[in-house]
């Protein structure tokens, strides 16, 4: 029997119906796996027979959906029942949800076992993985010739680093402002952020319910299909649920692109950007026209104003989101000597949340304050509607968008420190999030350096099906094969 | 517009984040920097625009009004840092 932690989703699933290896067998590989790679810091709870039982149903032909007998890594964003939902924080360390997320439901009733939870940038803030609680997780990838630790991107950087290190086979990641989809970039991985309402958010934890999104991360574009289908769903508990049907983008899946157009948009080309990525890029752009695609420069002009756009919008949603940790209902609770009520709130929240979560509570809640909230929320909401605007009229002249995923590879671990240049990682992956489009990445290459960088697609509403082509597309003639030395 | 350290401490009292004044002076010119980024949004001309809030067009659906849930009294208490007779306890709040 070949190593089943090297097979993606489609071989799992193909092989199990093939009769060619048990459920039982795959659930144990990674089992052994995740408990072999702790150095990682990927998993912070491990449910190896949370993965077992789902194998022995799938086994016994009691589990007959497309998941059936295959085991998932999911970002310790989603609730789940009777096991540690914590989004990184300190304030909800200990914290067993009663009840199950949606998309986690969703996956568990199409077969899928858990292999544990995965860590994160704390409520989902961050672009490296390095504000959990749990402390960074460590990217399987390395420099060539160095042994520097490095970040795999965040927030989803529990959720890269296991599907990159083949601990597990995919995972469920969350999409913000690019949390999927650069730490794909970063680790040589697949991930999809579909189009906004797609997933449902119940039973997620909340950061910025405008922008917040469900999607998976994978090996491949088919297994990112496969397991987007699964999660995916009209949810009558989300009130920003789409109410419609799931398209079967795997049965769908075509990499012929003829007919399509590619735009690709002039003010994604930034000087500052290494030459590497620019040319990734017009490699891309390449692959794409031998797929039968016709490139097409279009503008997006207000892709420079996206960022600041959404460190307004982002940070006023969670200070108003992140008000429910009081202290009171669950979690943590500090009281300091003979305090009230007030001085409880206080306590609490200043012992539970770390540094980021502060300080993004502290730009929310002065932006939304009196006398600010116009000048600058409401004013971020009306750039928010050009940068709409800007995409709508873009796919009126192409069916789908390339742009380099991330501005950098990965970075070390502490070598990012200042808050406004963490901020700019997600430059390429914001506008599509302030839009509310469906966006992958997929690996293209490696830099200089031997790391990994992807490539990115934003499709127009409802439309993952081209995303996910244009993606396949790009996988098939990159032929991306690279793997990190296994150190761990 | 920069914010002052008076400022800052009265927005960690909004937020009901207790903050010592070391905390307060590194959080000013963090605060500033990002302030001052998020200022270029000026730049853009935004008359005659509607406000974006629902990125989707999607109306907002009203379900029937009847009980969906309840009686499920202990699992909503059952994460709660004290609960006492079936009630989630706080310290004393009048004095």
């Amino acid at each position: 029997m070949s190593d089943l932690t090297a097979k993606t989703i489609a071989e799992l699933r193909d092989g199990l119906r093939a009769r060619e290896f048990t459920a039982r067998e795959i659930a144990e590989s990674y089992n052994v796996a995740v408990a072999a790679a702790k150095s990682l810091n990927a998993y912070t709870v491990e449910t190896p027979d949370d993965a077992l039982e789902a194998a022995e149903a799938a086994d016994s032909g009691k589990a007959t959906g497309s998941l059936a007998g295959i085991p998932l890594g999911i970002k310790d964003l989603f609730a789940t029942k009777g096991v540690d939902t914590t989004a990184g924080s300190h304030i909800l360390q200990g914290f067993k949800p009663v009840y199950e997320s949606t998309v986690t439901a969703n996956l568990r009733k199409a077969g899928a076992g858990m292999l544990g939870k995965l860590n994160m940038d704390e409520f989902a803030m961050g672009s490296s993985n390095e504000t959990s609680t749990y402390g960074p997780v460590l990217s399987p990838w390395r420099r060539k010739g160095s042994n520097v630790g490095l970040t795999p991107g965040g927030s989803s950087g529990g959720s890269a680093a296991a599907v990159a290190a083949r601990i597990a086979p995919g995972v469920t990641g969350t999409d913000t402002g690019g949390s999927i989809r650069q730490p794909a970039a970063f680790t040589g991985i697949c991930g999809i952020k579909p189009t906004y309402g797609r997933c449902s958010r119940w039973g997620i934890v909340s950061f910025a319910s405008s922008l917040d999104q469900a999607g998976p991360m994978a090996k491949t574009v088919r297994d990112c299909a496969i397991l987007l289908e699964a999660m995916a769903g009209f949810d009558r508990k989300d009130s920003t649920s789409l109410d419609l049907p799931v398209p079967q983008w795997e049965a769908n899946l075509s990499s012929d692109l003829k007919g399509k157009r590619v735009g690709i948009p002039k003010e994604y080309r930034i000087d500052s950007v290494p030459a590497e990525i620019n040319a990734l890029w017009d490699q891309g752009i390449e692959w794409l026209k031998d797929a039968g695609a016709t490139p097409v420069e279009i503008s997006l002009p207000h892709t420079k104003y996206a960022l600041p756009t959404y460190y307004i919008i982002a940070p006023a949603e969670a200070s108003s989101n992140l008000a429910r940790y009081d202290g009171v209902r669950y979690g943590l609770r500090e009281v300091p000597d003979g305090g009230n009520l007030d001085a409880m709130y206080a306590a609490t929240r200043a012992d539970g949340f770390g540094a980021e979560v502060k300080r993004r509570i502290m730009i929310g809640t002065y932006v939304l304050s009196a006398g600010f909230y116009d000048a600058y929320f409401t004013k971020a909401q009306r750039v928010r509607a050009l940068i709409k605007d800007d995409f709508r009229k873009a796919f009126e002249q192409c069916d789908v968008i390339l742009t380099p995923t991330a501005p950098s590879a990965a970075f070390g671990i502490g070598e990012t420190t200042d808050p406004l240049a963490m901020y700019l990682n997600d430059v390429f992956a914001v506008p599509a999030s302030l839009a509310g489009l469906p966006a992958m990445s997929v690996p293209g290459g490696l830099d200089g350096q031997g790391l990994p960088l992807g490539l990115h697609l934003i499709g127009n509403e409802l439309d993952e099906q081209t995303v996910l082509n244009a993606g396949l597309a790009i996988e098939e003639r990159a032929g991306f094969a690279a793997k990190p030395d296994k150190w761990w | 517009m920069s914010v002052s350290n008076e400022q800052v401490r009265h927005i960690a009292k909004l937020a009901r984040i207790a903050m010592s004044d070391e905390e307060i002076e590194r959080l000013v010119p963090e605060l500033n920097n990002i302030l001052g980024w998020v200022e270029q949004l000026g730049e853009v001309n935004t008359d005659g625009v509607e406000p974006l809030a629902t990125v989707i067009d999607q109306k907002l659906r009203l379900r029937d009004d009847v009980i969906t849930d309840g009686d499920i009294r202990d699992e909503v208490l059952a994460n709660a840092p004290e609960a006492q007779h079936g009630f989630f306890a706080v310290p004393k709040v009048i004095e």
